[in-house]
């Protein structure tokens, strides 16, 4: 029974890992660029979130409201301005910048905002929770969590499937000059991924932000590698990918955590390890790996 | 004189038109400048070494610092400047060297004759790590290489005997910090100076040619038949050895070892701005770059984390804007080759020809 528990807390994780994942897929199947900032995003919306309660008194699970436009017109702006100056360089150049920016975001929090955790504080929703038989406990918040994840991911396909918009970007993605020559800018519609991949990020930042601490070195310590590793476990470009990935992720980190604090980390990097050796397309996607 | 750098411009430039067909061309490596850079190299290695006899030690041991920082910051040059394979995980071979010069110096091999040692059994380990990680291009690399030094990291901490996650001091050297501090300086010097001339030979070398032709198009050099894997191997291995010598030296300097310092990815960072700044795809911008790092550390040692966020500002604005860095705008400007791993054309009659201006816009993209 104990490990139906794992399982279900793992699948529970996973929605979270899904949320942190899809930002990079899309960001990475449209434009071709691993953003090595992804984490740090997620880490700086959760800081904003607190000042945002602060300032204007919103209750804080509604913090969102406000937090994910403010990303996804940082997102616009950022890929218009600094990724599209790196991309017309090169892909390589787009790693360079994006770890520069990494950088630069973790120590500037860290010189403002000293290096102590902190927790977005919503009260006892924090810990209600209900019961499934003597051993199951449910968080409500980690099941919205999950709940929210499949919700952007639905949201997500319907949006790259039957819309203007949705449509545009995909066809930018398999190929940005054929898109330029039948009248598109590409980069406007680079702009409009960027814009969604940072609004998910930051919605990630906030949810964990809810369940657990965070310091301006969570963001590449783990998030971002666990957004990576749901990634590739996923398969890339497919979000249901990205979802199975992540709960994947989750699934073994709980079975690692069941033998000790450090095992947990190491178990979903050997899940993504051994997906690499024996399966490097991920486990949904029949493509070539990248 | 004009020179043929093993650069797209420059290969791509007509000989000049003064050049007439018949006329004796001699294409050559070495130019004046080239003889006296070769004699000031071996002074200025001389005068470093008999340091320790005339130096306070904390000039030394932050010139130990230094070095370390080249020989970094030089690997990481290799394998994404030339080799085009950047890595954030860099890192992994840094902890292991550091790593495998404690477990030797536990077994009774003293800590400066296990650099050697720990520094190839870096070797040993990237050979399966380049398996893993030789499928994957770009991002997907860059990454799966941090996600390595992480799993380095999170074994390591486990193994008790190794102190852990919390570290455990170095065992084996000498008790007289005088002693202690100018051995290694000495290692330190020795490695680097090793290191520099390997990266120097293996660029002259018909390996260099091929790693050139990978930095400057990496499709291109496929399609002409370059050995572009076996040399990406190549430099991947030498890069690990590197690295692992740089965390031999690390943990000897610090004598006292922890995995989240070891296998931070504060390496990374350091070796991608140093190399970034200074001029990658080029022997002299890593140490520039080391240069400047160096001194905006030990100006700015007093506000925190602010030099570090200068220098990822000014990498990202150079890795944009001025690709081929400090090193680049210094040696268009003045023609100057410290190492000169490229060709020049010299037509013996009246010495020089007229250098071709070098377009800087189709250079080395990282």
């Amino acid at each position: 029974m104990i490990w139906v528990n794992t399982v279900v807390q793992g699948i529970l994780l996973g929605g979270l890992y899904a949320l942190f994942a899809c930002g990079l897929s899309l960001m990475f199947g449209v434009m071709n660029v691993i953003n090595l900032a992804h984490g740090d995003l997620a880490v700086s919306a959760a800081y904003i979130a607190i000042g945002v309660v602060a300032v204007t008194h919103v209750p804080a699970a509604l913090s969102f409201l406000i937090v994910v436009p403010i990303f996804a017109v940082i997102g616009y702006v950022v890929q218009r301005t600094l990724f599209q100056a790196a991309l017309n360089r090169s892909v390589l150049t787009t790693l360079l910048v994006t770890f520069g920016l990494s950088v630069v975001i973790e120590n500037g929090l860290q010189q403002y905002l000293s290096a102590n955790s902190h927790s977005i504080d919503i009260g006892s929703l924090v810990s209600d929770s209900f019961g499934i038989g003597s051993q199951i406990t449910i968080a409500y918040l980690d099941l919205v969590v999950l709940m929210v994840a499949v919700v952007v991911l639905l949201g997500l396909q319907y949006f790259l499937s039957s819309t203007a918009n949705g449509r545009l970007i995909r066809a930018v993605a398999d190929d940005p000059e054929a898109a330029q020559l039948s009248g598109v800018s590409y980069r406007h519609v680079f702009g409009l991924a960027a814009a969604i991949a940072f609004g998910t990020v930051a919605l990630a930042g906030l949810a964990s932000g809810m369940m657990s601490q965070f310091g301006p070195t969570t963001g590449t310590d783990t998030l971002l590698l666990y957004a990576f590793e749901a990634v590739v476990i996923g398969g890339l470009g497919s979000l249901w990918g990205t979802l199975a990935g992540g709960i994947l992720l989750g699934v073994a980190q709980q079975i690692g955590a069941q033998f000790s604090a450090a095992d947990q980390v190491l178990a979903g990097q050997l899940l993504f390890l051994a997906i690499l050796v024996l399966r490097p397309q991920g486990i949904t996607s029949r493509r070539e790996p990248a | 004189m004009s020179s043929v750098d093993q650069q797209p411009a420059a290969s791509d430039a007509p000989l000049p038109p003064s050049a007439e067909p018949g006329e004796q061309v001699k294409v050559t490596r070495a130019r004046r400048s080239t003889l006296w850079a070769g004699i000031a190299a071996i002074a200025v290695v001389a005068i470093l070494g008999d340091l320790p006899y005339r130096v306070h030690s904390g000039t030394t041991s932050l010139l130990a610092q230094f070095f370390t920082l080249v020989v970094m910051a030089s690997m990481w040059n290799l394998l994404a400047g030339y080799g085009g394979l950047v890595s954030v995980g860099q890192q992994a071979f840094i902890g292991l060297g550091a790593y495998f010069v404690l477990i030797l110096a536990q077994h009774g091999v003293g800590p400066f004759l296990g650099i050697l040692p720990a520094a190839l059994l870096c070797g040993i380990v990237g050979l399966p790590v380049w398996w893993l990680v030789s499928r994957l291009r770009t991002g997907y690399f860059a990454i799966t290489m941090w996600v390595i030094a992480s799993v380095c990291e999170l074994i390591i901490s486990q193994i008790s005997s190794l102190g852990g996650g919390t570290g455990t001091g170095l065992p084996g050297l000498p008790s007289n910090p005088t002693f202690l501090t100018a051995y290694t300086y000495w290692a330190t010097l020795a490695v680097t100076v090793i290191v520099l001339a390997a990266v120097y030979y293996l660029l002259r070398s018909p390996v260099g040619l091929v790693l050139t032709a990978i930095r400057d198009d990496e499709t291109g050099a496929r399609s002409i038949g370059a050995r572009v894997a076996w040399t990406q191997q190549l430099v991947f291995l030498v890069a690990a050895i590197g690295c692992g010598a740089a965390g031999a030296l690390y943990i000897i300097s610090q004598q006292f070892v922890e995995p989240l310092s070891a296998f931070s990815v504060q390496w990374s960072a350091e070796m991608i701005f140093i190399t970034i700044i200074g001029g990658i795809g080029s022997i002299e911008g890593p140490i520039l770059g080391t240069i400047v790092f160096f001194v905006l550390q030990q100006t700015l040692s007093n506000e925190g984390t602010w030099y570090f966020i200068i220098l990822g500002l000014v990498a990202m604005v150079v890795a944009i804007w001025a690709p081929r860095g400090l090193w680049g705008l210094i040696s268009d400007r003045f023609g100057i080759r410290l190492f000169p791993v490229g060709y020049w054309l010299r037509r013996p009659a009246d010495g020089t020809l007229p250098a071709p201006k070098m377009p800087t816009d189709t250079q080395l993209t990282p």
